[in-house]
């Protein structure tokens, strides 16, 4: 800290000196998603300074000192908004999910896109940087402990190739804690995220008949869409560093999901939703690729204790708010 | 929906009808540390193992009319129960499971460490789950030793249960990992023998054929049905010795540890002896 003071006094005024003065800045990409905008919203009464919202989407709703700069994560005009100085962390939350996207263009957004906010980040001193990862990194797997810890191995792009380029995110950001010691790094992978965000799991649960796997029914962990946007407040704290399972309130199996939900739920065979669902994908009538059946075979869940411990992180919501939160989609 | 709703309904009427107030008394027993939707970490759920414990308890009590010797002698707290396996269908575990439900006071949920292959089949694998069973990782085992739970591991394995039966009552040998588990939390071992289990499933190995399809062994029985899909009602002792607590480095060489894994080994093959010299009969 007091080298980057002494350096923004002799030098210039680009790097964060520390001070809450109110002309700090936060940056969040991948402000205009769902997630996204209600960080911005929670953000926004929370923190005193600037918030600056990087993304090429609309940011609908958007309030009137968020500033929003409207470009591509890639783009020199991104590692602009980092010269500009004063910036007292970045959020990165701008990773695509999206199964039907580009499988080129999606790569290179992710990996490329993380590696240049990185460098700007590196190049102008930015304190702390937070990325946004998910605990499906480590992939549903019958072998799975029951509660893997932040150092399992990230397994999931064995039977799921499209999604390397998620875990690659979440090993830039870890290969970066390492490097810049000065800054501190935080990873969080949060379990299946519930709420009004439109990502796999909400978006089964919103099914008005979602089809599970006869036979299967993998114990899950959820977590409430506001719950995450407080593990990253918690986050925000100077000090912490490192990679975070973040976890929901608890357990509980798929089936009582969606009895929750009032969901019926129609058992399919594996081998028979496999290869209905394969042909679904290919005919563009779901966006649901194959692997992620896995997830309602197989456990995924993971330990957060090292969340609780030293970000004081947990969970507001209870299971059934959890549950029912998916069904409050706007 | 409605109809399976219904059937669902049903059984579980038909379920809490054969219930008497002994058995709801240990049900209502039965430590567990449910969340709002009564489940477990590990995916135990109390009322969903009603249907599997009064199978237990009909294996346990009627068919093979288990003798228990010292249970008493099973601690409270982290513990872990080491038996010997056999029998080609895993009754023994069904009734070490009924005899810490039935015959000890207070009950216990005993966890088996599952091979991870058995995650893999339908029904099975969340049946096992509802039922308090967890995938046999050391890390599974681990946690729930520090949550002072007690785990059931059979050292000698898939070996084990598929035993013809010209070495009924050999012990196979034993694997290593349990003993570094015990070590690095400090848990009591209790050694179990179980006479009458290596009996109710009388075959030979057709080796060259397991061989040939990669399996660990093709049990076959000279008499019909062939195939080991019921045991024959033989009659079980079990018997469970005092508490082992070992002291060392659980990072050790194998072969220190093999010295300590030994000790157990003879105690249950001692008792076992016993065991077998005590008995009248195969069946009664």
């Amino acid at each position: 800290m007091s080298a980057a003071k002494s350096k923004s006094e002799t030098d210039d005024n680009e790097r964060y000196d520390g001070r809450y003065d109110g002309r700090d800045k936060i940056i969040v990409t991948g402000i205009a998603g769902r997630l996204g905008r209600l960080l911005a919203r929670r953000l926004h009464r929370w923190h005193e300074g600037r918030i600056i919202g990087i993304d090429r989407r609309d940011f609908p709703g958007r309030p009137r000192d968020i500033d929003h700069v409207r470009v591509d994560i890639r783009s020199k005009r991104a590692r602009d908004v980092f010269r500009a100085g004063k910036v007292r962390a970045l959020i990165h939350m701008g990773v695509m999910h999206d199964p039907r996207a580009n499988q080129a263009e999606h790569h290179s957004w992710n990996v490329q896109g993380t590696q240049r906010l990185l460098e700007a980040c590196a190049a102008y001193g930015v304190p702390k940087v937070i990325v946004l990862s998910s605990a499906n990194v480590y992939g549903p797997r019958p072998d799975n402990s029951q509660f893997l810890t932040e150092d399992a191995p990230l397994m999931a792009a064995q039977d799921f190739p499209a999604i390397r380029d998620l875990i690659e995110v979440d090993m830039l950001a870890s290969s970066y804690f390492w490097k810049q010691q000065s800054c501190d790094t935080v990873i969080l992978r949060p379990v299946h995220i519930l709420g009004s965000v439109h990502n796999a799991p909400s978006n089964y649960l919103r099914l008005p008949y979602p089809p599970t796997l006869l036979g299967f029914d993998p114990m899950m962990q959820l977590i409430h869409e506001e719950d995450v946007v407080e593990s990253v407040l918690s986050a925000l704290k100077p000090g912490v560093r490192g990679i975070f399972n973040v976890v929901g309130p608890g357990e509980v199996p798929l089936s009582t999901v969606l009895q929750e939900l009032g969901r019926p739920s129609i058992p399919v065979p594996h081998i028979l939703a496999k290869s209905i669902l394969g042909t679904l994908w290919r005919t563009k009538l779901t966006s649901f690729p194959v692997p992620e059946l896995d997830h309602i075979r197989y456990v995924c869940m993971v330990d957060g204790a090292r969340a609780k411990e030293v970000l004081g992180f947990q969970p507001k919501h209870s299971l059934k708010e959890t549950i029912r939160a998916v069904l409050n989609a706007t | 929906m409605g109809a399976s709703d219904w059937l669902k309904a049903q059984w579980n009427g038909w379920v809490d009808s054969r219930l008497d107030e002994e058995f709801r008394a240990k049900l209502r027993a039965l430590p567990t540390r449910q969340n709002e939707y009564g489940f477990d970490p590990f995916g135990f759920h109390r009322d969903q193992v009603k249907a599997a414990l009064l199978l237990t308890r009909f294996f346990y009590r009627d068919y093979f009319r288990v003798q228990v010797h010292g249970i008493e002698r099973v601690p409270e707290g982290r513990v872990l129960l080491i038996s010997n396996h056999s029998g080609q269908l895993p009754f023994d575990a069904i009734c070490i499971a009924g005899s810490m439900i039935f015959d000890r006071d207070p009950p216990r949920i005993v966890r088996a460490m599952v091979d991870k292959f058995v995650w893999t089949l339908p029904f099975v694998s969340y049946l096992y789950a509802r039922w308090g069973q967890i995938n046999g990782t050391p890390e599974n085992c681990r946690r729930l030793l520090e949550d002072e739970e007690a785990i059931l591991v059979f050292p000698e394995g898939a070996k084990g249960i598929v035993k013809p039966f010209t070495k009924r009552y050999q012990l196979q040998e034993f694997g290593l990992g349990f003993m570094r588990l015990a070590l690095e939390t400090k848990s009591p071992i209790v050694p179990i023998a179980i006479v009458g289990a290596e009996e109710q499933a009388p075959a030979f190995n057709v080796k060259p054929l397991a061989d040939l399809m990669g399996l660990p062994a093709i049990p076959i029985m000279p008499f019909p049905p062939f195939l080991p899909v019921m045991p024959l009602p033989t009659k079980y002792h079990m018997y469970f010795g005092e508490p082992l607590v070992f002291q060392g480095d659980p990072d050790d060489e194998d072969e220190v540890l093999q010295e300590k894994v030994k000790r157990v080994k003879n105690e249950i093959q001692t008792m076992l002896r016993a065991g077998l010299q005590e008995r009248k009969h195969i069946f009664w």
